[in-house]
């Protein structure tokens, strides 16, 4: 094979550009029109007093800025989705862990519980929200819970409606384990069969306990990438909360004051009948911010795309 | 506009843009003269609404009208589609907002209630008259009660509670182990109650002159009393169903529920005698019973491209038509019409709960004012949540509310 790349003539390169344009240009358009187009224009709008209007004409420089900072309501939502992440993040990361552990162990019917584990990722948050909210876990006695509990003689909970102590968090939990799990079970697995079984031999004839002391230092060491990449995954899509929450816990007339994390509350804020999108946008923009702050800080902590030799 | 397939192929980029404005059932003429109107309803739950609204319009000869019966978030979606111009000609809505009405997304129709709007009744009129012009034409009047089963009530030896003490000690003694007193929504009662107990309390959500209606200790010492329903136990929470769908009720889950009027066929039906329906009871000295009273009416949008079409087909339907009206609001799930002229001849109202339940609303109805924004609502609501359920301190709680709510009514008071 000739290293040295030919010179192309001048027409078959602009044969190829044209093609590079037809097949890339749709996407990147519509990329433009239906991402970056609206991601400028919220941007725009969040320095307008812009209620029930995409077009504002009041400039009010960062007023919206100022007023959701000074919104209690609005910390809380950013509290509660520290509080969610503080959960979810651990949780789904130790039990898909495990999950693929056990798989990957498997002699017999791996393929089998791999798609058992993974099915879940296949069905809907709203879908999922709905099976959990009217017949896992609501209120009244005949719930699949309750049903559970009244067999040891308990009382019926109601499930989402009692703040004290908070068993909604419980629903809203487990609804997102149940779905994710699954899928980063499958990341975790890819990770498991690219360790080289040369280090476990090595590790045994090093006198490694098999167990424990391998998981600590050969298997756990090695899924490094994978766990980076799985827990930046985790916290993003712990951020975009929104589906569970909103399925669980709205009503026909609003949403509860807790559990309530920033991206419902900005639907409300800006989407529901109040329609101050001037501030809905303000509240977008912060977010994108926090994420991407976030990102960056925990991509250089743990070296996110550094080479693993 | 319809996607050919050469069109597909030869515009592999275009196709999304194309399918997306294509198809908006508006700006075209059909035939001479007549134009094409697109008319939004919220799905109703009872059978036949939707054949009943296709039905007027396909008797409307003036226009062609498109029906479009939209299940979902409605508020959103025409909210959304205000924006643009691929809205709707004629919507139904619960208001329209101040917010709405301020930023031209309506049309003034005032005129087309000129000699008839002596016949709508004033508190379902107030909250769509601004500036003293009409936004929306009411279609009809729902409202909200208090339903009782007599059987348990005497089983337990409780009279129908008249104040609001007597309700918090009925629903405490009305539970047992499998029948809770009182539902009042899977959320305890913020969502379904609003500003019912303000009212109850003599107090009310603005006050006629624009100032916040509630900045008064009788408010903190109600909406305190609510807390007990928690406190006893005796609300049943998290049932399959909301508190706008009787069946917890029907099903024997509670003794008593907070419902509306549209539900007591349904009551009726599975009851027969054994229910009577209240107004939320009154507290305090200067307390009354209230009842919440909410409409849906027919609002044009200044987007369209046929608003004296619109106009005109709205002023058909809804002002003219009045065998329709009737037949609206009587035939689908049981609703007070709009206009006294109708309701004095509806024959399912005249007796029994339901004629109860027309007294009441003509004398203690209330109707949410125009200017109490959804922000206000929205701080209103958690901060009533917060009362209820984890028995935060009323009277601060609603000094934070009195102060966004003052800041609100500011804002749409200082605006065009």
């Amino acid at each position: 094979m000739p290293a040295a790349p030919r010179r192309l003539p001048a027409a078959r390169q602009r044969h190829r550009a044209l093609w590079f344009w037809a097949f890339v240009g749709p996407f990147a358009a519509g990329l433009a029109l239906f991402t970056y187009v609206p991601l400028a224009w919220s941007v725009y709008l969040s320095f307008f007093d812009a209620h029930n209007t995409v077009s504002p004409t009041e400039f009010v420089r960062l007023d919206n800025y100022a007023t959701l900072l000074a919104d209690a309501s609005f910390r809380s939502s950013l509290v509660t989705f520290a509080v969610f992440s503080a959960f979810i993040v651990p949780a789904t990361y130790a039990l898909s862990l495990g999950l693929a552990l056990a798989v990957n162990r498997l002699r017999a019917g791996r393929a089998f519980f791999r798609s058992v584990f993974f099915l879940p990722t296949a069905c809907s948050y709203v879908v999922a929200a709905t099976v959990w909210k009217l017949s896992v876990f609501n209120g009244v006695r005949f719930g699949l819970a309750n049903t559970v509990l009244g067999w040891f003689g308990a009382e019926p909970v109601a499930w989402l409606a009692s703040t004290d102590p908070p068993w909604y968090w419980l629903v809203i939990i487990t609804v997102r384990l149940w779905l994710q799990a699954g899928f980063y079970m499958v990341l975790f697995l890819a990770g498991l069969q690219r360790i080289p079984p040369r280090l476990y031999e090595a590790a045994a004839l090093d006198g490694a306990r098999p167990g424990w002391q391998t998981f600590r230092h050969i298997t756990f060491p090695a899924l490094r990438s994978t766990s980076v990449a799985v827990v930046l995954l985790l916290i993003i899509n712990a951020f975009q909360a929104f589906d569970e929450f909103y399925n669980l816990l709205s009503d026909q007339r609003g949403y509860p004051p807790y559990a309530r994390p920033p991206l419902v509350h900005l639907y409300y804020l800006a989407l529901g009948q109040g329609q101050d999108l001037g501030l809905g946008s303000a509240g977008a923009v912060l977010l994108a911010l926090i994420i991407a702050v976030v990102t960056v800080v925990q991509a250089r902590w743990s070296g996110l795309g550094r080479r693993e030799d | 506009m319809p996607i050919s397939r050469r069109l597909l192929l030869a515009g592999g980029a275009g196709i999304a843009l194309t399918g997306c404005g294509s198809n908006t059932g508006r700006g075209g003429e059909e035939g001479p003269g007549r134009p094409r109107l697109s008319h939004w309803y919220h799905q109703y739950g009872e059978p036949g609404t939707r054949q009943a609204v296709g039905r007027y319009a396909a008797a409307y000869k003036d226009a062609a009208v498109r029906i479009e019966w939209r299940p979902g978030n409605y508020d959103q979606q025409t909210a959304a589609a205000l924006l643009t111009d691929s809205g709707p000609d004629v919507f139904e809505v619960a208001g329209p907002t101040i917010e709405q009405i301020q930023a031209g997304q309506v049309t003034d129709l005032t005129g087309l209630l000129k000699d008839v709007k002596g016949e709508f009744d004033p508190v379902i009129l107030a909250p769509r008259t601004y500036r003293d012009r009409v936004w929306g034409i009411p279609q009809l009047v729902d409202t909200q009660l208090l339903y009782y089963r007599r059987s348990m009530l005497d089983a337990a030896g409780v009279r129908p509670p008249q104040s609001l003490d007597e309700l918090v000690d009925a629903a405490r003694r009305l539970t047992r182990k499998d029948v809770k007193g009182f539902f009042l929504g899977n959320s305890g009662g913020a969502g379904a109650l609003g500003g019912t107990p303000l009212y109850a309390a003599g107090l009310s959500l603005v006050t006629p002159g624009g100032e916040v209606g509630f900045d008064d200790p009788a408010a903190a010492r109600t909406l305190g009393k609510l807390r007990r329903f928690h406190t006893d136990g005796s609300l049943l929470l998290g049932a399959p169903t909301d508190w706008f769908n009787p069946a917890a009720f029907t099903q024997g889950l509670a003794a008593m529920q907070w419902c509306g009027l549209w539900a007591l066929p349904q009551v009726q039906k599975a009851l027969g005698d054994d229910f009577g329906v209240l107004p939320f009871p009154p507290d305090g000295p200067a307390g009354r019973p209230s009842v919440p009273v909410g409409a849906w009416a027919a609002a044009v949008s200044s987007r369209s491209a046929h608003r004296e079409a619109a106009e005109a087909y709205v002023k058909w339907l809804w002002v003219e038509r009045t065998d329709f009206q009737e037949d609206f609001a009587q035939s689908y799930g049981l609703h007070i019409p709009a206009r006294a002229s109708l309701t004095a001849r509806a024959g399912r109202l005249k007796s029994g709960a339901a004629a109860e339940a027309v007294r009441f609303t003509k004398e203690h109805g209330y109707a949410q004012p125009l200017l109490w924004t959804a922000a206000s609502q929205t701080a209103y609501l958690d901060a009533l949540t917060r009362i209820i359920r984890e028995g935060a301190d009323p009277g601060g709680e609603l000094k934070a509310v009195v102060r966004k709510a003052s800041a609100e009514l500011h804002r749409v008071r200082s605006r065009g």
